[in-house]
């Protein structure tokens, strides 16, 4: 299954990362190599096999219901560079959620 | 066509915040309010390197929840990651649950719509699940579209929610706000969730869709969101429903939308078309562990459920000979239903006795100063005390009345009130028989139309005597003493 | 021999009896980072201040008798992807640059309390996506043993560091053998712990289900210290082990006579060089010598564990770097009009282009249509490898396999044919998706160059590893060794 640079422009948009035209056709030539490559993984037959998500068999991991403390104001806004009062201030949104 | 020969179909999807006292997978506090970004920490503003730990709590609510709404409680369930961009979502996913949610199959019973013939409609609930709240953003314009920038404060950002997805059962917009209610309070009773869309602790999204009454096939559907209110959601509906008929008399297709309620305009508007609806990338969340339920577990939360609405109302009905109705409207509020009983706890007397007054003076009062059950100042010890004060005569009904506002008023106890304002009933017959020859003299008509014949009359100078001592004498006592003076 | 060369085994006892002071091992270190560093590079920050007064703290405690551990006052290097309190973390990747976390990693809180400093922040492939450390978006880091060539990677920094004396140990992580590989490549000694048994907290996320900490350093006794300092369980890793951790230190020594090592035929197929395959069987030959009992055996799910690996690995990367976005900290693109214009421009002024590329096949394999064929296909090939584990490991003790197909190669061979990069892992991936441990050790050496032979166990049986690693190294000599790093090369006078 080839990937075309429509596929990899669709991609980049869902991850939100501007390409320029040259990476566009960089990424269609490496994404189509390393897709040649994983591809193999169908002559596997994995037909009944429970997909392996987590490698540890742990179960019902909780913590109780307890307040701990939070973050200074100033703390958490010590990393932006947007910072507004005490809030994280974002361009206008045009996509509505 | 008119809208009644179309079948409307309705399906809601409601958010209801859990009342945990820290967030889904931190510990920061859930407190509502409070300076914005001040409940954060590196967990829930999504820091590089954080990780995510389930609260037992958001848990065992969820499941509360589900058995309440008759659900099957799931023996395994995990989290997947809902993964889209948007300002307000520190991780840009949300941990949330897809493939195998805590709760499923489950259903709720409300009146049908009497236009459609009444009776029970049984809503579906096809599954209740776990995920984590967004941020909230202001926006510097209006509304979100005309603001050149927006402010993200991310204290709400993590507090764990529950997702109730209902089956298109729903036949009408009355009867999704019918839905809306119960749901609300037999969620209330659990106690795992407020449910106030006022305050955001609730919202719902809803999806309808028309066909030609006798058609099993589903008509397109439409999302409506952005509703306040239970009374917004049944109009947008309303307003949809008839916007769909229309389109459909004309022979014009529904497209499939999403469309925002607007509450000043009362209509809905466009938003956004459903064709290119979102990729979610939803997989398993690495970072979580599976869940797994046993059925001694699901049955030592079952154990936790409190008295639901209409096991509460069916006792009040049975043991306590309320009737039907006023049962209904007690049980139909967890604080005034949690009222009334803790007044029946300490009350040796008769429940049916706190049901009248709780369904009339408590009532009225409340509605007119429009406060709360739960702010209501009269402690049930104050009110059992009241009630007592009548039951042995101290005072009169109609005064009760009266020490009962000034409690309402100022949370001050009945006896205190009784002897500051002298209220005490008279029930002496010496004392009352001074006023009583008062009353007979100055109302020589009313005698003589008593001593031929009008026995209504007596009422009238019962009711001058009450009228002398202010409502303090015993009116049953009055009564008595009138008849032996005109020898009746 | 300098202080700087000497393993830490040995820095503790002349800590304890006095022989030498945590100053002087500070300013020992510090001035050889100053003399070599600037060749090496394997540092992204060195904390000068902080060192020199922890060290001064350190001496301090000691002689009130109130030490925290035997091992307070030793600086180690950690690398830049896991967070230091006050101290910048950048992961080698622009979007990063100037991030200075408010917390510290539970990894780091370990070293802390055992009263050992962090002398610096150590090179890495950006967010751990490589393995050369040619993908650092802030400088290069070079082999000590020879300049021109890789230090692997992503821990590449770490493993420079040691190598070059730079520090006695180091932390790193390993997500499809970015601790192994450098190890290898640089002549060390590295380890994987079992997934679980050390948190991730605080560890910037490439593959969630695939990361792990590990240590680096010059000798098995002194990765078995290490290791020993930052296992253990935490509650804000969920998926951390709540275990009790043996003393490795003190078991290592034990008979290995009767253990029984398999050699998976599928590490031994073309693709490895020679003289690696050569080194690792002679190893191998060592190992009977001394009573252990070598078979082969065979892992058919092996050849195909890499490309479960990429789409595992990609997709969860995918997800862990959207957080990424401008808002919040790191990058954030100037000028942007709307927020989805300032996402598109700051992922694309922060990330280097490996990093794209892993988070856009990542993205792929999660979107609709593809998940079943990628990320759950997979996910059942990872099952299907486990379950290849689980049957050798009834009958093995442990596994013994190249670290790598080949020595380090020269700096540049590789960066523009990504998938030949990819498969310097082919021997490491499968530890990272059965969630076992490894551990990398020398064995030989060609060209002037390191091999690196690996050890594969079940899960939890580090203790094993370590007894067999340290066993081989006693017995065969490839003891602790540091690359001398002249200005003009690497060069070595061994074997």
């Amino acid at each position: 299954m080839e990937l075309t640079p429509d596929d990899v422009k669709r991609v980049a948009e869902l991850a939100r990362i501007e390409l320029t035209e040259d990476e566009t056709r960089a990424f269609v030539k490496d994404l189509n190599d390393i897709l040649r490559y994983v591809n193999r993984l169908q002559q596997v037959d994995t037909e009944g096999v429970e997909p392996a998500y987590h490698v540890v068999p742990l179960e019902n991991v909780m913590r109780e219901d307890c307040v701990t403390p939070s973050l200074p104001v100033d703390e958490a806004l010590d990393g932006t560079t947007g910072r507004s009062g005490d809030y994280f201030k974002v361009p206008r949104i045009l996509d509505v959620d | 066509m008119p809208l009644t020969d179309y079948e409307i179909v309705i399906g809601l999807e409601v958010h209801a915040e859990l009342k945990t006292e820290s967030k889904a997978f931190c510990g920061c506090s859930t407190k509502f309010g409070g300076r914005p970004n001040s409940h954060v920490c590196p967990v829930c503003l999504g820091l590089p390197g954080v990780l995510p730990v389930l609260n037992r709590k958001a848990l065992e609510y969820a499941i509360l929840a589900g058995l309440a709404l008759n659900c099957r409680i799931a023996e395994r369930s995990r989290f997947d990651r809902k993964q889209y961009f948007y300002p307000d979502l520190p991780k840009a996913y949300q941990i949330s649950q897809l493939d195998f949610p805590i709760c499923s199959n489950g259903s709720i019973d409300i009146p049908a719509d009497e236009e459609l013939g009444g009776g029970t409609r049984r809503v579906g609930i096809t599954r209740v699940h776990l995920e984590e709240e967004a941020g909230k953003l202001v926006h510097s314009g209006s509304g979100i579209l005309d603001s050149e920038y927006s402010l993200a404060d991310y204290n709400r950002g993590g507090i764990p929610l529950i997702e109730i997805v209902s089956e298109p059962d729903i036949r009408s917009p009355l009867e999704a706000r019918r839905y809306l209610e119960q749901l609300k309070l037999l969620l209330q009773y659990t106690g795992v969730s407020d449910c106030k869309m006022e305050e955001g602790s609730l919202r719902c999204d809803a999806n309808i869709s028309l066909r030609r009454k006798g058609e099993s096939k589903l008509g397109v559907r439409c999302e409506i969101k952005n509703m306040n209110s239970f009374k917004a959601v049944e109009a947008a509906l309303q307003q949809e429903a008839e916007r769909q008929a229309e389109l459909l008399d004309s022979g014009e297709p529904v497209i499939s939308q999403t469309r925002a309620w607007d509450e000043a305009t009362g209509t809905t508007v466009f938003m956004r078309t459903k064709e290119t609806s979102s990729d979610y990338r939803y997989f398993p969340d690495p970072d979580l562990a599976p869940i797994v339920v046993t059925a001694d577990m699901v049955e030592e939360i079952r154990r936790r459920l409190p008295e639901m609405p209409d096991e509460k109302r069916r006792r009040y009905v049975n043991e306590f000979q309320i009737p039907e109705y006023d049962a209904s409207l007690i049980c139909g509020s967890k604080p005034l239903a949690d009222y009334f009983d803790s007044v029946v706890a300490v009350y040796e007397g008769s429940p049916k006795t706190v049901a009248n007054w709780v369904m009339g003076e408590l009532l009225r009062l409340v509605n007119q100063e429009k406060i709360e059950v739960e702010s209501v100042r009269i402690t049930p010890r104050q009110f059992a005390a009241l009630l007592r004060l009548v039951d042995e005569g101290v005072i009169s009904g109609s005064i009760a009345k009266t020490v009962f506002e000034e409690m309402f008023a100022t949370g001050e106890d009945p006896d205190k009130i009784v002897a500051r304002k002298g209220l005490k009933q008279i029930s002496d017959a010496d004392e009352l028989a001074s006023v009583i020859d008062r009353v007979l003299a100055a109302n020589s008509q009313a005698v003589e139309s008593i001593k031929s014949g009008n026995q209504k009359a007596v009422g009238f100078l019962v009711g001058q005597v009450m009228k002398e001592t202010h409502g303090k004498a015993n009116p049953q006592i009055v009564n008595k003493l009138l008849k032996e003076r005109l020898g009746l | 021999m300098d202080v700087i060369d000497r393993p830490l085994y040995e820095l503790a006892r002349l800590l304890e009896s006095g022989e030498v002071s945590a100053e002087e091992l500070a300013v020992e270190f510090l001035s050889r980072i100053d003399k070599v560093d600037g060749i090496v590079g394997a540092f992204v920050t060195v904390d000068r201040e902080g060192t020199l007064s922890g060290a001064r703290m350190a001496d301090k405690a000691r002689r009130a008798g109130e030490a925290p551990s035997h091992l307070a006052g030793i600086p180690i290097a950690v690398k830049d992807n896991m967070c230091t309190r006050g101290i910048e973390t950048t992961c080698s990747s622009k979007m990063l640059r100037g991030f200075v976390p408010p917390y510290d990693a539970h990894v780091v809180e370990r070293v802390k309390a055992a009263g050992m400093l962090v002398i610096g922040k150590t090179n890495l492939d950006e967010f751990a996506m490589g393995s050369s450390t040619e993908n650092s978006a802030l400088r290069v880091t070079r082999n000590p043993w020879n300049l021109q060539r890789v230090p692997g990677g992503s821990s590449g920094g770490s493993a420079a560091a040691v190598a070059a004396s730079e520090a006695p140990a180091a932390l790193g992580s390993d997500t499809g053998g970015s601790v192994r590989v450098p190890a290898s490549y640089c002549g060390i000694v590295g380890m994987k712990p079992t997934y679980g048994l050390v948190s991730r907290y605080g560890v910037v996320a490439y593959a969630s289900s695939l990361d792990q900490v590990g240590p680096l350093a010059a000798n098995v006794r002194d990765c078995a210290i290490m290791l020993r300092v930052i296992a253990g369980h935490d509650p804000r890793d969920s998926m951390s082990i709540d275990a009790e951790i043996p003393d490795y230190e003190a078991q290592l020594g034990r008979d290995i006579a009767g253990k029984v090592i398999g050699l998976p035929k599928e590490y031994f197929a073309e693709g490895i060089e020679p003289g690696v395959r050569d080194a690792v069987l002679e190893a191998a030959k060592q190992l009977s010598k001394l009573g252990v009992e070598v078979e082969e055996v065979s892992l058919p799910t092996v050849e195909y564990a890499l490309a479960a690996y990429y789409i595992i690995a990609s997709s969860e990367a995918s997800s862990n770097l959207a957080r990424f976005d401008g808002v919040r900290y790191g990058h954030r693109a100037e000028g942007a009009v709307d927020s989805v214009s300032m996402f598109m421009k700051t992922r694309a002024e922060g990330f280097g282009p490996e990093v794209k590329r892993r988070i856009m096949m990542g993205t792929y394999s999660l979107s609709a249509g593809y998940y079943d064929a990628y990320y759950k296909k997979a996910s059942q090939v990872r099952s299907t490898l486990k379950s290849d584990f689980d049957r050798v490991f009834e009958r093995c003790d442990a596994l013994l396999t190249p670290t790598a197909p080949t020595t380090a190669f020269p700096i540049g061979e590789r960066i523009d044919d990504p998938m030949s990069m990819y498969m310097s892992d082919v021997c490491t991936v499968t530890a990272n998706l059965a969630g076992i441990p490894g551990i990398s050790l020398p064995c030989g050496w060609q060209d002037g160059l390191p091999i690196g032979m690996q050890l594969l166990g079940k899960r939890f049986s580090e203790a094993t590893l370590l007894q067999l690693a340290y066993a081989y190294e006693q017995a065969a000599g490839y003891p602790s060794r540091k690359a001398p790093v002249t200005k003009d090369r690497g060069c070595c006078s061994c074997h």
